[in-house]
């Protein structure tokens, strides 16, 4: 603002080379170019995505005209999915298995965040750490294992083995997440509570919750994402229709053999990353609220 | 009835630190005591214990004729204030107040009559409705004892509750602390490092140095019958002298020797004390600022008048503080404004004995 006073007053004093306003209006531009390749590349296949689901079949298999516009946009392929049975039990399946998910790994991840951070027992320090380590053991190498342990627990082809595989995989970073923010709040907070008269139950719930709700908005997106996204488990342990959920449902429902039914499957998935993209959009200032919090003492 | 009884109490922490090396303490009922001394000397340690946040090792700590060794803070009946105010932030003041009371099942209306006495009392009325965040320093202490007030415990703990604050405003609640304690009269302890804060609250200071107590007394017991050199070196700013010294046996008189050239005779009322420590190595001269002066007529015995090459002078308003060296030891002196005090110029300064104090530098005691 002050550059642009300073020059429209055309005062005859020029800014100075290597002046810290010029260096700001450089980087600002070189930021603004960097990122803008960065958004090309990324928004490129969301919205070659929304047009395709947009298109009909006959206007996907033509040859002519661009690819990127729906010359005649059309809902059918929406209209064909909500109407279908089978994509609703699709999506029916992913709602409930990713809030069972959300609930049972936020319920576990705070309380174990909890006591790692504030009780101070022997070895909590260790089981934090042990915590951490769990969540750096890549998934795709766990699942052949995991395939004997869900096999002997009698829950192969059964939705329910999402809503225990799952937990294993949010609960390490979502507690990680939780030990941080319960972290940065001031011991004296507890102790103030605990003189005051606050069971640790009553701490938790009427001083903790409260103050680290950013953290606890933070976590709880991730284990949604984790819960809603995932598809390898779900791949590996679901094989019959009525069990699979919404990632897998659309590849095994849409891709018959070499046909690929393009506007349904874009449709499908925009339906799918819909909910996320929602959240994330309400939620996003607590999202790096929480996921920086402790990492500067505030 | 509400007295605090410390009884042997030893704080011990992995890897055999002693924090606190069994001390005994008793707290009368309405008592205002303040634990000082300097950080690590143990004082929140103590203070913390007594609260029932720190577990002892050893010893037993009373509050009101029962042992609270193993009684949960929230059963202690006592309310704490803290350093940092430990407000939670997302409640209102009402709120924070209100919250012991809460938990303890108060009747509503109950609550309120009490959290609004203590709001007028404090002069915080119209901020009941604000967050902590949107508070000033001096108001969030306000608060911070307004919680303690409601829970109109049996023992008030504050743990350097002025710290935090700018000078000005420590005054100001200092006034305000004791202004509080006088209307509600409730056993209290106080922690903190700063002496002066400890002379003008406490009814008993306790200074404690190294996990045990140095001394307990009033404040003017501490500041003129100091028991160790560390009380008489810690208590009064600036600080008081000490100047190493011999002890001089000559013709049935003591002589006090500060260097080749200085020399004072030891008061009268004090030989007899002192004959069996002439000769001896290791002593030492305590002598506050305030009993070097400029010269003027020797009103009392005991006053003795000596030249000294001043190294720094600092006026200060209402006195002039005059800094100089006798036998390599830093001596400090407060002198009129007008008396002409200039930095390396001589001058003529008085020394004032019937305050001195002989110090063993060896085992620390004031003899």
């Amino acid at each position: 603002m002050t550059g642009v006073t300073a020059t429209a007053n055309a005062v005859p004093r020029k800014a100075k080379v290597g002046s810290l306003e010029r260096q700001n209006r450089w980087a600002l531009r070189g930021s603004f170019a960097a990122l803008s390749v960065f958004v090309v590349i990324f928004l490129v296949p969301p919205f070659y995505m929304i047009m395709t689901s947009l298109k009909s079949s006959a206007e996907i298999s033509a040859q002519k005209g661009s690819p990127w516009i729906a010359q005649n946009p059309t809902l059918d392929n929406f209209v064909y999915l909500v109407t279908n049975e089978q994509f609703q039990r699709y999506f029916f399946n992913s709602v409930w298995v990713t809030a069972l998910v959300v609930i049972l790994s936020m319920t576990i991840a705070i309380l174990a965040a909890f006591s790692l951070s504030r009780m101070g027992f022997k070895g909590s320090q260790v089981i934090s750490t042990g915590v951490f380590l769990t969540y750096l053991v890549p998934p795709s190498l766990l699942f052949i294992p995991l395939f004997q342990v869900v096999g002997s627990l009698g829950l192969i082809n059964n939705t329910w083995v999402l809503v225990l595989l799952f937990p294993t995989l949010a609960v390490p970073f979502c507690t990680w997440i939780m030990i941080g923010y319960f972290s940065s709040i001031p011991k004296e907070l507890d102790e103030a509570a605990l003189i005051d008269g606050a069971s640790y139950p009553q701490i938790l719930l009427k001083i903790f919750i409260p103050v680290a709700l950013p953290g606890i908005i933070a976590a709880t997106i991730f284990a949604f994402t984790v819960g809603w996204g995932a598809f390898l488990y779900p791949l590996a342990y679901l094989y019959s229709a009525d069990q699979a959920v919404l990632t897998v449902g659309i590849v095994r429902e849409l891709i018959r053999g070499d046909v690929f039914a393009w506007g349904t499957i874009m449709a499908a998935c925009v339906m799918g990353a819909a909910p996320p993209i929602i959240i994330y959009t309400f939620l996003m200032d607590y999202y790096v609220a929480g996921l920086t919090a402790g990492a500067t003492k505030g | 009835m509400s007295q605090v009884s410390i009884r042997k109490i030893v704080k011990e922490y992995e890897g055999d630190v002693q924090a606190v090396k069994g001390i005994d303490l008793e707290i009368d009922d309405h008592e205002f005591v303040v634990l000082v001394g300097p950080s690590g000397c143990g004082k929140s340690t103590t203070l913390r214990m007594i609260a029932g946040l720190e577990e002892i090792t050893s010893g037993e700590i009373w509050i009101d004729g029962d042992v609270v060794n193993d009684v949960p803070p929230k059963d202690r009946d006592i309310a704490m204030v803290f350093q940092n105010y430990a407000l939670y932030p997302h409640m209102s003041v009402f709120e924070n107040m209100a919250f012991g009371l809460k938990l303890r099942k108060l009747p509503k209306d109950e609550i309120k009559r009490r959290v609004d006495d203590a709001a007028r009392m404090l002069d915080i009325e119209m901020l009941l409705d604000r967050k902590p965040k949107a508070l000033s320093g001096g108001q969030r202490q306000r608060v911070a004892m307004g919680r303690a007030i409601v829970r109109n415990p049996k023992v008030f703990l504050f743990d350097e509750p002025l710290s935090n604050l700018d000078a000005k405003l420590r005054v100001q609640m200092r006034t305000e602390i004791k202004k509080v304690h006088q209307l509600v009269p409730t056993t209290t302890v106080y922690v903190t490092h700063d002496q002066v804060e400890a002379m003008t609250l406490a009814d008993r200071v306790v200074v404690m140095n190294h996990g045990v107590i140095e001394q307990v007394g009033t404040p003017n017991d501490l500041y003129h019958s100091p028991a160790t050199k560390f009380v008489a070196g810690f208590i009064g700013s600036p600080a008081m002298n000490f100047i190493p010294c011999q002890l001089e046996q000559a013709a049935g008189a003591l002589r006090l020797r500060l260097s080749d050239k200085l020399s004072f005779p030891v008061p009268a009322d004090r030989t007899a004390r002192y004959t069996s420590h002439a000769g001896k190595a290791g002593l030492v001269l305590g002598l506050r600022p305030e009993h070097i002066a400029e010269t003027r007529p020797h009103t009392e015995p005991n006053q003795h008048d000596f030249d000294m090459m001043i190294d720094v002078d600092e006026p200060m308003g209402m006195e002039t503080l005059v800094y100089f060296t006798i036998a390599g030891a830093g001596i400090c002196g407060r002198v009129n404004p007008n008396a002409g005090a200039t930095a390396g110029q001589s001058m003529k300064l008085r020394a004032d004995l019937s305050n001195m104090h002989l110090i063993d530098d060896g085992t620390g005691k004031v003899l």
